[in-house]
């Protein structure tokens, strides 16, 4: 062989290298790719992007073998006549018939009923552009992954902080010392994540994790509190009990950024009870949170308007005010509502000793008390008030979706966000950070749509398809109180449902509640799988007839990019590229990737050529509009306004003249504006330069304590970021929640929820977090099915994308229940061996391995290892189907039948958060004797017309050579 | 004389794979490829790599350590592996302690792999040489990169940087540092094999809070005792 | 270990070719002395041709090895470089040699070289048979040893690593050998199948003398290394769960012999039997041939235990996948 040393790779082929962002996963990193003779070289992280700065993962490395995937579609498919649906019998077609087929039919339906035709997308990043879209068709059926993801984690702070985890804000490892994460396994912001905490642990900074198991991010931490599942809102309210009772709270916080110290009406007998007591005075009305409360002073004894300067509160205490009315502030409401909440009464839900909770507040609040931040950063608040300095206590919580995945969530993230306040830990240095746009109002201003008249043909929405009710009156219900979504979001089922409820979309126009629909439209989700609750049965809805023989859901379109299981089941098929074909926009509008300093948003731009007729589904969602003429994508004189996609990047803007459009970076005529501006003709071309990123950093005056820094809101109102300058104080008491609360009482004009609901909201819209167990844990008989089972998200596999992979599926190519060996001695069952996993609503059959890192009373899996057979262009007996399980089979979409309603979702009743790891299980051991295979089966999925050809025994990659050796 | 290693930091390994996957991707189309994989796609799926994580417990629950264990070859400074090739296909370069398999001397014969206590050897079945980690050689003698992306794949990959690259015999190295300062140490050890990579063990962050601590003169509780109103007598009311 | 078929029939055909070599050069160098009937030339051509054979199946078995068989063409010569450091390079080296002095045994009788070349003690004359004899004698004991340090000399395999493999390697190779020889000279109708006999049931008592030794030591081996070593935690518990891939890997297929714990306790009886009792009770009902079957076959199962029985401290890091 040559001497390495004097032979350098690029000695090898033609090389060239390109910047783009990465899509293996949600994080969106940069990445550089290097090409060899027109074939992937070498995908790297690219070193100069301020999110990974050079790092890379598991997922990430192995783009090439994505790009090269059997597993692609590369032609647009339509079902054969006469085939039955999900028999995967497809004819190619060429995409002027599929947008033939497309036009035609939504034309009709938005000329009669729009809201006929439903739009739900999986963990895409384009949501700005596909709610843009259904906006604009005048559809409400339209929502993302988001309620069956994490939406209990951004509602429940959101409504509590103005800002949230998951992709909007986070724990400033940099500064913390100690820093605690719950429930999280990987989360979107993966390698920052990783390098963040590497840092912060080679920094001496002290890492608690509180999850029922320990793998990945938790395998390193310093101190590992093993809980049981669901509980965590005893945990949480335990902490802040103790906390309160030692006094290891930050009082100047909570009596300057939140409503601690505001009086709350006391008197049940007014249908104002529970409100902040509000003096008459002129407010401006708008979304944001008016400062005409009071509270009692402790110089004077006497109720003062908020924050009059000079003026200390009590924070405790029982007040009559001149008119009579008896008040509380919001604090003491809180102390008694922890009163119960002891350490020794969580003990014994959580499973965790007395001491340990105990220690746990006392590090959280001595730690915070004592090691205080204090940068020489001047600012001013809202109030006028000059700081000469930013101070903040090292103390950070990182929490997902073991927190937001269970019925419980939204109130247990509640409790998080206010131990997080008592800390005063919430935007500060060594805290929680917040992310562009965030904060936001509590609650942010966009509205759902009040009522069945805001969908009418042919008109745009009126209203945002997903907003953010603040109070009753935002539902989207009809005279009845009934919801006019399909998946019943803003309804009085669940009313804060911000991101919609997708995992009951296809249940529901199955069964036609609320209505029947015609065509659903799926773009990158795989919901004949992994993501829908119930799969095998949702599996069978989708291809179930009604009395005339025909389809229930009459028309299913699925835009895909690879033979998922879902596409088995589309009518119409359309093969979208993959993130290295096509540009894309991760846009300010959506979710971007902004950074504590600033914010950031990115996009990617094409490094190979699609493959066959691939086409990107944004450019199929810019023809379709300008085939529709929805107002946004046509001229006055009803012409097409767009070319192609990145030239509606370039010119869109929000309303005409508004300066925003879907990027940020290089606005204005020549690029000289930032977030605000005039379209840029040559903003891709700055962008490509930029190494596909935008990054604004904020002086260091307007980084901290945003939710009040007069600096950064009105720099954030002139940018277009928020709408008003006003203060967003925290809700550690919500008023929000009281006033559903009320109307549920019958005490507040307006929007009433139906009788059967009324117990419900009432229980659960309380204004104050409090803990109970998990609706399903209400329902099962818990003795019958004593388990909790979870799944976990594996580092090295995104969803269920990954199994094509060659790689990556050598890493998990199919997945175990993992049980404490307590667990499977007790049960009679071994390491290793076949066992059944049962719940009240069906059963699998897995095989079981042992671990010492699970509370014994959970047992739990890697997400989405198991596939059906057939599908992602893997062998019939691949040991993903033949050995690979999935969990979904044993959860419910819907609870029994209950006061409530028949068909109440498996979800949170606040928000209509999934309720994925509610499920209550027991295992056994198989019978001796049984197949070996892991139960359900499903009929083999076969190769699609226009599907690369499978690769056979051996696959040898070697760039610039891969294709020609196929070929010969 | 230099001896080039990885030194990798179990305190902050999350077992992401990073590694792996850069690894193969990185060697798959370099000088060490190409990297075969078998049934790709088909029932029990394997290939090359030079390089995987594994995992360990250690304890019981609830005392339970979770272990991520990254391992590809440690370039022993006595690298068993090499005297018993027949064919001198394996070698250690004498410029920095790397040690390789020349391809196109290599018969398959395995016998390398015997004499390799930590499993790190494969023979490529498609090619039936033996492969194993180079250090990116190819990539770190570059001279056509820039200085900082002439480091093995893995290393820049690791989102932890839990893996570092440098030269052990140099004491001022930032492995030798690392080394040094970490308690830093050797695989099966009693092989006398002295591999060049080390490992660095996991280490524990506490917090003492001492009951004082927990009573404070400005505990903000004491804000909180309502002044009140005087009902009765006082002694000023009284006292003559 | 994986057994690996082809080394299985390398080491017991050429083991066997060598011990039969040895018995027909000693069956010579007596006949000089005069303490054993001469025989006819034919009986040393036939004899050594048997040999030549095994030898040149093993050869066959042993391109199998590579791992492509054209590298036995292209690359197998490289594999002699090594000869300073490598005792594979050794045995590389040692094979040819020693088949091309059986070859030369052979054509020598072949070609009637029996004139006396000189005397020694004037008495014992010495022909280019009985040197070419002599040295491939010698060269059969290198051979012998080069191949039994392959095994012995790999520290890692404990198993392995004992002057017993090199005893036990060269005592089976010269009882099969010496059968064969009795078997041989019994098919040819020799006199000295009595000779043969009992060098035959010396060795292979000898053998199984020092194959119990190893097997004694082998079941009381102390391991240098376990997991707490293999990744450098000190806790007396330790279990891996995930070896990182599913599928399996060159480290899976090599260091694990994959058969079961009964399948295993199995061979071990049936080379016990096979390669000791049985042709010891064979040869002294006289019937060396079936004694040299037995024993062959024993031998077989013998080295698939002696690699089954070797536990490559490798195997630690490959336990579990998850
Ligand atoms: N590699 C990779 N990265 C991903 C994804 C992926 O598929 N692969 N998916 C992305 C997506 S869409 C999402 S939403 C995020 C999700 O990111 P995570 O929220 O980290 O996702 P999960 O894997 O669901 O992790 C849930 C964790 O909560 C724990 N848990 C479950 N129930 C409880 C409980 O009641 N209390 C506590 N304290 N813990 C509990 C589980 O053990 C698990 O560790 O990850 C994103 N990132
Ligand atoms: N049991 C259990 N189930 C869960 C969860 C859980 O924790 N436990 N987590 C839930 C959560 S949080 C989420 S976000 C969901 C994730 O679920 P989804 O967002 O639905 O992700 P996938 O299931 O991977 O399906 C995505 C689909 O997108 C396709 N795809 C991939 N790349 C492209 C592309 O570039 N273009 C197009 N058009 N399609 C593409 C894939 O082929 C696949 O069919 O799973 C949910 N399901
Ligand atoms: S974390 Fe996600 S975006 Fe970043 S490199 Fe990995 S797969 Fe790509
Ligand atoms: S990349 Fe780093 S953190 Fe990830 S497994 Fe490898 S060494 Fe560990
Ligand atoms: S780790 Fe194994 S292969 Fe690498 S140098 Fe040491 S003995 Fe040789
Ligand atoms: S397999 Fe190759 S490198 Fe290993 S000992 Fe044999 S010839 Fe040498
Ligand atoms: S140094 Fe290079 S070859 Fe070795 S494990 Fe790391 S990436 Fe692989
Ligand atoms: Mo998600």
């Amino acid at each position: 062989m040559l001497d390495p040393t004097t032979h350098p790779d690029s000695a090898i082929g033609r090389v060239e290298t390109k910047n783009t962002t990465c899509y293996m996963c949600a994080c969106r990193c940069g990445i550089r790719v290097t090409l060899r003779d027109g074939e992937i070289r070498h995908i790297e992280g690219n070193p100069e992007h301020p999110l990974n700065k050079g790092v890379i993962c598991a997922k990430g490395a192995s783009g090439i073998m994505k790009q090269y995937s059997p597993a692609r579609l590369t032609k647009p498919l339509l079902r054969k006549e006469g085939a039955e649906r999900g028999s995967s019998e497809f004819e190619e077609i060429s995409w002027e018939r599929a947008f033939d087929i497309m036009e035609e039919r939504l034309g009709n339906l938005r000329a009669t009923d729009p809201k006929k035709f439903a739009l739900f997308t999986g963990r895409d990043q384009m949501q700005a552009l596909t709610g843009m879209f259904a906006k604009q068709y005048g559809t409400p059926n339209y929502a993302a992954h988001g309620g069956f993801c994490s939406v209990n984690m951004a509602a429940g702070m959101i409504y509590s902080i103005g800002g949230s985890f998951w992709e909007f804000g986070g724990p400033d490892l940099e500064r913390s010392k100690l820093f605690i994460m719950i429930g999280t396994a990987e989360d979107h912001h993966s390698n920052p994540m990783k390098m963040e905490l590497s840092k912060f642990k080679r920094h001496g900074g002290r890492f608690i994790t509180i999850n029922p198991v320990r793998t990945g991010y938790s395998a390193i931490a310093d101190e590992w509190v093993p809980i049981k599942p669901g509980t965590d809102g005893a945990l949480l309210l335990a902490i802040c009990n103790e906390l309160i009772s030692q006094g290891l709270f930050d009082r100047d916080f909570l009596v300057q950024y939140t409503n601690a110290a505001e009086l709350v009406i006391q008197d049940e007998a007014r249908d104002d009870d529970g409100l902040f007591y509000r003096a008459e005075m002129h407010v401006e009305e708008g979304c944001f949170d008016p400062e005409n409360k009071l509270w009692w002073d402790r110089e004077l004894d006497v109720a003062m308007s908020t924050r009059t300067p000079g003026s200390d509160p009590y924070l405790l205490g029982e007040f009559t005010l001149d008119d009579g009315t008896k008040v509380k502030p919001s604090f003491q409401l809180l102390k008694d509502r922890l009163a119960e909440y002891t350490p020794e009464w969580a003990e014994g839900i959580t499973g965790i000793p007395v001491e340990t909770i105990k220690r746990l507040a006392h590090e959280m609040g001595v730690v915070a008390r004592d090691q205080k931040i204090e940068l020489p950063i001047q600012w001013t608040d809202c109030w006028g008030n000059e700081h000469d300095k930013v101070v903040g206590s090292p103390v950070s919580f990182h929490a997902m979706r073991g927190l937001a995945a269970h019925s419980n969530g939204f109130h247990t993230i509640r409790a998080l966000s206010v131990l997080m306040t008592l800390l005063g830990t919430i935007d500060t240095p060594g805290g929680f950070r917040h992310k562009a746009p965030f904060p936001r109002p509590i609650p942010p201003c966009p509205k759902p749509p009040k009522g069945p008249e805001a969908v009418q043909p042919n008109t745009p929405l009126d209203g945002m398809p997903l907003g953010w009710p603040k109070d009753p009156d935002d539902l989207f219900v009809d005279g009845d109180g009934e919801p006019v979504r399909i998946d019943k979001a803003f309804s009085w089922e669940y009313p804060l449902s911000v991101h919609g409820l997708m995992q009951n979309a296809i249940t529901n126009a199955w069964r036609g509640d609320p209505y029947k629909i015609d065509t659903l439209m799926l773009f990158m989700a795989n919901m004949a799988w992994n993501s829908s609750m119930n799969t095998a049965k949702v599996r069978e809805m989708l291809v179930d007839k009604d009395e005339n023989g025909d389809y229930k859901i009459p028309f299913i379109i699925v835009a895909d990019a690879f033979q998922s299981e879902t596409v088995a089941f589309g009518d119409l098929v359309l093969p979208d590229t993959t993130y290295l074909e096509r540009h894309d926009t991760i846009s300010m509008l959506d979710r971007p990737i902004s950074e504590y300093d600033g914010p950031v948003d990115s996009v990617r731009i094409p490094v190979v050529p699609p493959k066959g007729d691939c086409k990107p589904f944004q450019e199929v969602i810019v023809e379709l509009g300008s085939r529709l003429k929805l107002p946004a994508f046509t001229n006055e004189d009803g012409s097409r306004k767009f070319r192609d996609y990145p030239d509606l990047i370039t010119n869109f803007e929000t309303s005409p003249g508004s300066g925003i459009g879907f990027l940020a970076g290089w606005r204005g005529k020549a690029g000289e504006k930032s977030l605000k501006g005039e379209p840029n003709p040559r903003q891709w071309e700055m962008y490509a330069k930029n190494n596909c990123v935008f990054h604004y950093e904020l002086p260091l005056s307007y980084q901290y304590m945003r939710n009040w820094n007069k600096g950064y809101l009105e720099w954030a109102r002139a940018h277009g970021l928020v709408r008003y300058a006003e203060p967003i104080n925290l809700h550690l008491y919500s008023e929000v929640m009281q006033k559903f609360r009320l109307a549920a009482q019958g005490k507040r004009p307006g929007k009433q929820p139906p009788e059967r609901l009324r117990n419900r909201v009432e229980q659960f819209f309380d204004p104050l977090p409090f803990y109970h167990e998990t609706l399903e844990a209400q329902q099962v008989d818990t003795q019958e099915y004593p388990l909790n089972a979870l799944t976990q998200r594996p580092m090295a596999m995104y969803h269920s994308w990954d199994s094509q992979n060659a790689w990556l599926r050598q890493i998990h190519t199919h997945n175990y229940l993992m049980v404490n060996p307590k667990l499977g001695r007790a049960q009679g069952f071994d390491d290793g061996d076949w066992v059944w996993v049962e719940s009240p609503w069906g059963k699998v059959r897995c095989m079981a391995r042992y671990s010492e890192s699970v509370e014994p009373g959970t047992v739990w899996t890697w997400n989405a290892i198991g596939k059906a057979s057939g599908a992602w262009a893997l062998d019939p007996d691949a040991n993903e189907s033949q050995k690979g399980f999935l969990l979904n089979h044993l959860i419910t979409e819907e609870l029994p039948p209950s006061e409530a309603g028949e068909h109440l979702s498996n979800s949170d009743p606040v928000t209509g958060q999934a309720a994925w790891f509610d499920v209550r299980v027991k295992v056994y051991k198989a019978e001796e004797g049984e197949p070996e295979v892991s139960f359900p089966q499903f009929k083999p999925q076969h190769t699609l017309p226009g599907q690369p050809g499978k690769r056979g025994k051996w696959q040898v990659y070697f760039a610039g050579m891969f294709n020609r050796k196929k070929s010969a | 004389m230099t001896q080039l290693a990885l030194v990798i930091d179990l305190n902050v390994c999350v077992g992401c794979h990073a590694c792996v996957t850069s690894c193969k991707e990185w060697n798959t189309s370099g000088w060490a490829g190409p990297m075969a994989d078998e049934e790709p796609y088909g029932k029990d799926p394997s290939g090359t790599f030079f390089n995987r994580v594994q995992m360990y417990e250690v304890g019981e629950f609830p005392a339970t350590e979770t272990v991520h264990f990254p391992k590809s070859c440690l370039h022993c400074e006595e690298p068993p592996c090499v005297p018993v090739c027949p064919t001198g296909a394996s070698y250690k370069r004498e410029d920095n302690g790397v040690v390789l398999v020349d391809y196109d001397k290599c018969i398959g014969c395995k016998y390398c792999s015997w004499s390799c206590p930590y499993g790190v050897r494969e023979l490529d079945e498609y090619q039936k040489v033996m492969k194993k980690c180079t250090l990116c050689i190819d990539r770190i003698s570059d001279e056509t990169k820039p200085e900082a992306e002439r480091k093995p794949a893995c290393v820049l990959s690791c989102p932890t940087s839990a893996r570092l690259f440098g030269d052990v015999h140099d004491p001022d190295s930032e492995v030798s540092v690392a080394i040094r300062e970490n308690a830093g140490y050797q695989l099966m050890p009693e092989w006398g094999t002295k591999p060049a990579n080390h490992y660095l063990p996991r280490r524990k962050t506490r917090i003492q809070i001492f009951e004082d601590e927990l009573i404070r003169a400005d505990n903000p509780l004491k804000k909180e005792e309502a002044v009140g109103e005087i009902i009765g007598d006082t002694i000023d009311d009284v006292a003559m | 270990m994986h057994p690996a078929f082809s080394v299985i029939f390398l080491t017991t055909l050429i083991g066997a070719a060598q011990g039969l070599f040895l018995a027909l050069v000693t069956a010579q160098v007596y006949a000089v002395d005069g303490i054993l009937p001469a025989q006819e030339p034919g009986f040393y051509v036939q004899g050594s041709f048997i040999a030549l054979v095994l030898l040149a199946l093993g050869l066959v078995a042993a391109a199998f090895h590579l791992g492509k068989l054209e590298y036995f063409i292209t690359r197998a010569w490289r594999g002699m470089s090594q000869w300073r450091t490598s005792w594979l390079s050794r045995e590389l080296i040692a094979l040819p040699i020693f088949m091309g002095l059986v070859f030369l045994y052979f054509a020598a009788h072949y070609a009637g070289l029996h004139e006396p070349l000189f005397t020694i003690g004037g008495k014992l004359a010495v022909d280019a048979t009985l040197l070419i004899g002599i040295v491939g004698a010698v060269m059969a004991f290198v051979l012998y040893i080069s191949t039994a340090m392959i095994y012995a000399s790999v520290r890692f395999m404990q198993e392995w690593h004992s002057p017993l493999t090199v005893f036990n390697y060269i005592l089976f190779g010269l009882a099969s050998g010496f059968v064969l020889a009795a078997a041989f000279a019994a098919t040819v109708g020799s006199d000295l199948v009595g000779f043969f006999t009992g060098w035959a049931l010396i060795f292979t008592i000898a053998s199984a003398v020092t194959r119990g030794a190893s097997l004694y030591r082998n079941a009381r081996i102390e391991h240098k290394s376990n997991l707490q070593t293999a990744i450098g935690v000190r806790h007396p518990r330790i279990r891996q769960k995930s070896m990182g891939f599913m599928g399996g890997s060159f480290n899976t297929r090599e260091f694990f012999h994959h058969a079961s714990d009964s399948a295993y306790d199995m061979m071990r009886y049936a080379f016990i039997a096979l390669v000791f009792v049985v042709p010891v009770i064979l040869l002294l009902l006289d019937a060396p041939l079936l004694a040299f079957i037995a024993q062959y076959i024993g031998l077989l199962a013998e080295r698939w235990y002696f690699f089954a029985e070797a536990k490559h401290p490798q195997n630690l890091y490959y336990q579990s996948i998850a």
